[in-house]
């Protein structure tokens, strides 16, 4: 098995709901907690597995916002298993999860500097690195019912725009999904192989937008009126 | 890179202390200037592993969590991190035994064996600690043989240097020694250079494109997604502009590199003695902490490019 993510950048709306939802499962979770430091102060931080990001493609007027949830990738090649000088960085063989065996951690911070997707972070509270778990405590558990047993993130995202599934298997939704939709790997160039996929926006024919001024009496008025008044 | 303090020291520590005890092992087999006595070289060890372990002490400073530092040894065959903390172990009883068979003027083929033994785990080490951050794919900066190859020869000057103070200390014949750290500066330096400008030019790097698969078009940032600083930022977004890093690259070269090398001159030339000497030696390591201080600051991990930087 090889369980991972795909993200949908088309449909993603930007809401942070699955940060939100990835906290408050996991702060409870194997890894948790996740601290906070100065949550109500003037500089609030705190530990995160998911973060989203917000980008802008191309200029006006053939802009477009995407937003981009990021988490632990998860990867085949995964550097931040093999630079760990303790073995407390692991990925488990039977589905391919990264880990971190709290236990074992020295918080030397060496696996966050191999890891470019930025998905460890030191919580300094416990000193050790944390990092998304794929709920792994969610995802097997037999109490759940079945369409339950996925990560807090994919239950609670609102548009849709993420799934859990296993890459190994090729008629998997998550395999069949990346290949309709020509899903891809971040910064493939340095050959760690993520495991989660996102999935490019649909191409959609650019909505003609009137930019010029109006011309007219009335609009010449309202110009000169706007150009009067001072705000 | 954030610039970790302990780490800084670390580094130049356990370089220096690495380097002084393997040209101590040359000073040693050769007789360099008329050789040391055996008490001297047993002091002039003692201080070089003081040094080593004095830098492991302050390296486990930047641990978070350091009650688990006793794993690391554990993952040998993946880490180099693990790797440079067995050598650096190892090195120990070596280097004891070496120090011992000198004591008691135990049969030279002894004292040869481990003196050579312990050399070479001296540069293994060193080499490990420079591999430490030339293994990381995800910053440029350090991702080249000229990282351990740096650590090395700065190691190695740093300790030639301070093996010189002992050679004037000791009142040898200075010259071998002077001739030793004038070729080990003038390769550090050289080194420094050609590193200094390979990593001027961009090459072939992650952008914000393939960071974001949106190849297509420009891609900028809109927004980081977090109130104030994370981990992330505190750990990966320091910078340094780019004339202040010019500053800092001639500081290395003049206080690391032409400052020693002038006191060198001076010692030929019997001028200023001892104090020459120190200031050789001080020179040197401060040089060598400059230069890790921008080996850090001026490294770019691509985690930036989600928070705004379009190429690393």
């Amino acid at each position: 098995m090889r369980l991972g993510l795909v993200i949908d950048l088309d449909v993603c709306v930007g809401c942070h709901a699955c940060a939100i939802a990835c906290k408050e499962w996991n702060a409870s979770g194997t890894i948790g907690p996740l601290s906070d430091y100065q949550p109500y102060g003037a500089e609030p931080s705190g530990v995160w597995f998911n973060r989203i990001r917000h980008f802008e493609m191309d200029v006006y007027p053939n802009n477009k916002t995407v937003n981009f949830p990021m988490s632990c990738m998860h990867c085949e090649d995964a550097d931040c298993v093999t630079v760990c000088p303790t073995g407390a960085s692991y990925k488990r063989p039977e589905d391919g999860i990264v880990l971190i065996d709290q236990d074992k951690c020295m918080g030397c911070n060496y696996c966050s500097w191999a890891c470019p997707y930025g998905a460890r972070e030191l919580d300094r509270s416990s000193g050790t690195m944390k990092k998304c778990t794929l709920c792994v405590d969610r995802i097997y558990d037999q109490e759940l019912p079945v369409e339950e047993r996925q990560p807090a993130c994919v239950l609670t995202c609102p548009a849709h725009a993420r799934m859990f599934g296993d890459f190994d298997d090729p008629d998997s939704a998550v395999s069949r999904t990346v290949r309709e939709r020509s899903g891809y790997p971040l910064m493939p160039e340095l050959n760690y192989n993520p495991t989660n996929q996102y999935l490019p926006s649909r191409r959609m024919p650019v909505i003609p937008v009137d930019t010029k001024p109006k011309g007219g009496l009335k609009a010449g008025i309202k110009q000169f009126a706007n150009k009067l008044v001072r705000r | 890179m954030h610039p970790a303090f302990s780490v800084i020291f670390f580094t130049v520590a356990s370089g220096a202390g690495f380097g002084l005890f393997s040209l101590l092992f040359l000073a040693d087999m050769f007789k360099l200037g008329g050789g040391f006595s055996q008490g001297q070289l047993v002091v002039g060890g003692l201080i070089a592993m003081g040094l080593v372990v004095f830098g492991l002490l302050a390296s486990t400073f930047h641990l978070a969590n350091p009650k688990n530092a006793w794993r690391a040894f554990s993952r040998f065959r993946t880490s180099w991190l693990s790797r440079e903390g067995v050598f650096a172990v190892v090195f120990m009883p070596l280097a004891l035994i070496y120090l011992a068979s000198i004591m008691f003027d135990a049969p030279l083929w002894l004292r040869g064996t481990f003196g050579f033994l312990t050399a070479v785990l001296a540069w293994i080490t060193v080499f490990s600690t420079g591999m430490i951050y030339a293994c990381l794919k995800t910053i440029r900066q350090w991702n080249t043989p000229l990282v351990p190859a740096n650590y090395l020869a700065l190691g190695y000057a740093s300790g030639s240097l301070l093996l010189l103070l002992g050679a004037v200390v000791a009142g040898l014949d200075t010259t071998p020694f002077i001739a030793m750290s004038a070729l080990i500066i003038a390769i550090a330096a050289v080194l420094k250079a050609i590193y200094y400008f390979w990593i001027r030019s961009p090459g072939l790097t992650p952008t914000i494109n393939t960071a974001t698969g949106l190849t297509r078009a420009k891609v900028k940032l809109l927004d980081t997604g977090h109130t104030h600083g994370t981990f992330l930022t505190q750990e990966f977004g320091f910078r340094i502009a780019r004339q202040q890093a010019g500053l800092f690259k001639v500081i290395v070269f003049v206080v690391g590199f032409a400052l020693p090398g002038l006191m060198l001159v001076w010692v030929f030339n019997q001028q200023g003695g001892q104090a020459a000497a120190i200031i050789a030696v001080v020179a040197g390591l401060a040089g060598a902490a400059v230069e890790r201080w921008l080996f850090f600051a001026e490294a770019r991990h691509v985690v930036n490019l989600y928070h705004g930087a379009q190429r690393c």
